[in-house]
């Protein structure tokens, strides 16, 4: 009998927490009236492969085809320009967050960082809209405030990790500050920033398409454009050009990385 | 007075004293070993000379100037007149030694000759030549971290001597080498402190090359001064009793029997080393 | 003194890399800033500022009203519920594609048996099939449903099932075929069914890590959910989306400050949950 007491032992907690996670998923459900099911109906049905072989065969006449090339290169651009921007802005905000001057302005500076990076991409994109209207460049300021919150915080981090011998015995042989950082410790940290960089263009250039969808120019924009006139054909173009570029862009990155040598991840 | 040290005590934060009531002076140009155990507060008292350490207590004067009592600024500039050769070299791996060495006179150039330097070096030169003296010119533009532990430490002799400072310290400079480079490596150090008329206190732990080179001998002992004598009159005894807690034989560089100089020191300064890593 | 005269003007011989880098670096780099529109003036241009200055004083009390609270409390809910019911969705279709793409499932690879062929070549199928679902980003698939569907959170749920569907297909099968296979294999030897080889060989192992990444990615799920309600999907996003329009400069400010909350919120449930259950 205590054997099979034993045999039907089982977390507790385990079991109370599934229990609440199922029951937090089947609200979820209930609370937003998805309606999923008129999904299953054989109008809906119908309607829904109507749809999808209307995408297809993809628009590839030369005309739009040149559209589609000159939105690449924006989108490319937009990722590229931001993403060197964010580096920039996240070495400046970097030095302080790292402790170098001082616990408030650490503080301070963590804080801005951490504001940065947690406002999506997005929201970034339509207040930079407003200041800087419709187009690239408002995707470019977006993806450079947002990735900066980023970068910045991994290049602290590594700011704060990387030894501190280097630097102080240049100051101790009179070197200003500002020398005794870019002879002694930068060269230190500067494979692990620029692998930082690279990886984060890789996911900048999924966010760059997108950001079109709010006005700030590339493939988002032009596909935005095309589904609401309900081009279909045509939108299709856009989503593979943009499955493409993705691809382009991780090969790309993977190389530059292999040519700059193994610290560099 | 090159430098004046009177009474200085230093207390480490963690309360551990590292130099108690050091009263110690050299005029410009003298050359001057400290030897002591492990612990005994050589690389203390060194860092206290570089000013780069504050002293708990009494004052200390370097080149004329109070280092604690002077603007941040002028504190500067009196650091860059002072040459600090670690003993575990402070240089960036991945960085190259042609701007390792440069690097030892960013306290006194311009800041756009230190800027423009990172993109391609300003003085490649001077460079190549203090490294020669050095016997290591074929590797000036490689990157630190393919070199070895010896070898580091001549980049980091040769980055003090590019700086030309007016008085050079030494912390343990040559302890990864093998004992004839070595020997020539102080040679070199002396040679410069000879030619320039600079000051030259070097913290060894091997007492035969402290006997052999140095005119002056100062022993630490558990952050005292035990002895500041030249070495004809430093007696066996004295060593024994100042590398008493270490067990064993005295720590030696070289491997010939220990014998005392009992002449003094005349060494001329052009004498060639006999072999090279 | 040893001095080196075979040259009289030493040169840097890394100098001509590192020019030759400079200038690639500029000729790709100029076009690539004009292309982008890359121009700073703008951003003083009298009007952008005057708009962007109105915008920003805006913020400053943030809509506080009960009503407005109440709203965009109940859009905080629909983005809740939009990310958990999307992750549920997407593991469920997460779950078959990864145990069709794990090798260490494989009963024809055991030898290698009889099935080898059409069991690679499945494999191959259902993994490029999860390379298109990730692929293709989701604010894309909700752009398209919005169309289909219409404004609401039905559009972002089918996105998240779909591209989130795919990463974490592509994660587990990962996590299945790293954890250790010896026990899942010496069940399939000895003839167990392949089901049973997962439930008592793989999953005590691989569970924790499972868990532990689905949990992540429901944090990322509430992000990209505000992100969909941009484009119509409904939730924070929508509101947020709105607000923007009319330039009410205090509701953004409350919907952001909400949305922060709500982040820091599912971080701390994230990392309960992880530690429960891992």
């Amino acid at each position: 009998m205590r054997d099979e007491a034993k045999a039907f032992q089982f977390c507790l907690s385990c079991a109370l927490t599934l229990a609440v996670l199922a029951s937090v998923i089947v609200a979820s459900f209930g609370y937003l009236h998805l309606g999923l099911e008129r999904l299953l109906s054989a109008e809906a049905i119908a309607d829904m492969r109507n749809f999808i072989v209307s995408f297809f065969p993809p628009d590839v006449s030369a005309g739009f085809l040149r559209k589609i090339a000159r939105g690449a290169l924006e989108t490319l651009a937009i990722s590229a320009v931001g993403t060197l921007l964010a580096m920039m802005l996240g070495l400046m905000l970097a030095l302080p967050a790292s402790g170098r001057y001082g616990r408030a302005l650490r503080a301070a500076t963590r804080f801005v960082l951490n504001l940065l990076r947690s406002i999506p991409e997005l929201v970034w994109a339509t207040l930079m809209v407003l200041a800087a209207g419709l187009g690239p460049f408002a995707g470019t300021l977006a993806l450079g405030l947002h990735t900066s919150g980023v970068l910045g915080r991994l290049f602290a981090e590594a700011l704060e990790n990387s030894p501190a011998e280097p630097s102080d015995a240049l100051r101790q042989s009179g070197a200003p500050r500002a020398f005794a950082f870019l002879y002694g410790t930068l060269p230190g940290v500067l494979p692990q920033f620029v692998a930082y960089a690279l990886y984060r263009w890789e996911m900048n250039i999924r966010m760059a398409a997108i950001l079109g969808f709010v006005g700030a120019g590339g493939l988002g924009q032009l596909l935005y454009y095309e589904l609401s006139l309900l081009h279909q054909a045509q939108a299709c173009s856009v989503i593979i050009a943009m499955l493409l570029l993705t691809l382009a862009v991780d090969a790309l990155s993977a190389k530059v990385r292999k040519g700059l040598g193994r610290a560099y991840g | 007075m090159s430098f004046q040290l009177h009474r200085v005590s230093l207390v480490h934060p963690n309360g551990q004293r590292a130099l108690s009531g050091v009263s110690f002076a050299a005029q410009p140009g003298e050359r001057i070993a400290v030897i002591g155990s492990s612990g005994a507060g050589k690389t203390t008292l060194l860092r206290l000379l570089a000013s780069a350490l504050r002293p708990t207590d009494g004052s200390v004067e370097v080149l004329g100037m109070r280092p604690w009592q002077i603007s941040a600024g002028k504190l500067r500039r009196l650091r860059s007149r002072i040459g600090m050769v670690h003993q575990a070299p402070p240089l960036p791996p991945r960085q190259r030694v042609i701007t390792a060495i440069l690097a030892g006179r960013l306290g006194v150039w311009p800041w756009w000759r230190s800027l423009l330097s990172l993109l391609y070096p300003a003085d490649i030169a001077g460079a190549r030549e203090e490294l020669a003296r050095l016997e290591l010119s074929d590797r000036l533009f490689d990157r630190c971290d393919g070199l070895s532990g010896g070898q580091l430490q001549r980049v980091g002799v040769a980055r003090v001597l590019y700086q030309k400072p007016e008085v050079i310290l030494a912390d343990e400079p040559v302890s990864s080498m093998d004992p004839a480079l070595a020997d020539y490596t102080i040679n070199q150090l002396v040679t410069e402190a000879t030619t320039r008329g600079v000051t030259l206190v070097a913290s060894l732990h091997a007492v035969d090359l402290a006997l052999r080179w140095f005119p002056r001998i100062v022993g630490l002992k558990a952050g005292e001064i035990a002895f500041d004598l030249p070495p004809v009159r430093v007696t066996e005894q004295a060593l024994r009793d100042l590398y008493a807690s270490e067990s064993g034989p005295l720590p030696l560089h070289g491997e010939e029997p220990f014998v005392l100089p009992t002449r003094a020191l005349g060494r001329d300064a052009g004498r060639r080393k006999s072999s090279c890593s | 003194m040893l001095l080196n005269q075979a040259v009289a003007h030493p040169r840097d011989p890394d100098a001509r890399r590192r020019a030759t880098a400079l200038v690639v670096a500029i000729i790709v780099m100029w076009p690539l800033l004009v292309i982008a529109q890359f121009n700073p003036a703008i951003l003083f241009d009298a009007k952008n500022l005057a708009t962007m200055a109105a915008f920003l004083r805006g913020f400053v009390p943030p809509a506080l009203s009960a009503e407005f609270l109440g709203l965009v409390m109940k859009s905080a809910l629909e983005t809740l519920a939009i990310a958990t019911t999307g992750i549920t969705l997407a593991f469920v279709v997460a779950v078959p594609l990864a145990l069709a793409v794990t090798r260490s499932l494989s009963i024809s690879r055991i030898g290698p048996g009889p099935g080898l062929w059409r069991a690679t070549a499945l494999r191959a199928v259902v993994r490029s099939l999860l390379t298109i679902l990730r692929g293709v980003p989701e604010l894309v698939w909700a752009l398209v449903f919005v169309r289909v569907l219409g404004l609401g959170p039905a559009a972002a749920v089918l996105a998240l099932a779909i591209t989130y569907g795919g990463m974490l297909g592509k994660v587990y099968a990962e996590i299945l075929e790293s954890t250790d296979t010896a026990p899942a294999r010496a069940l399939l030897e000895s003839g167990s069914p392949q089901g049973a080889a997962l439930l008592y060989g793989l999953l005590p192992n691989a569970a924790p890590e499972i868990v532990s990444y689905s949990v992540y990615r429901w944090e990322c799920a509430i992000r990209a959910s505000v992100m969909m309600g941009f484009v119509g999907a409904g939730g924070l996003g929508q509101l947020m989306d709105q607000a923007m329009k009319l330039l009410n400069g205090g509701e953004v400010a409350t919907i952001l400050i909400v949305f922060l909350l709500l982040v820091q919120l599912a971080d701390a449930i994230s990392a309960h949950l992880r530690k429960q259950l891992a």
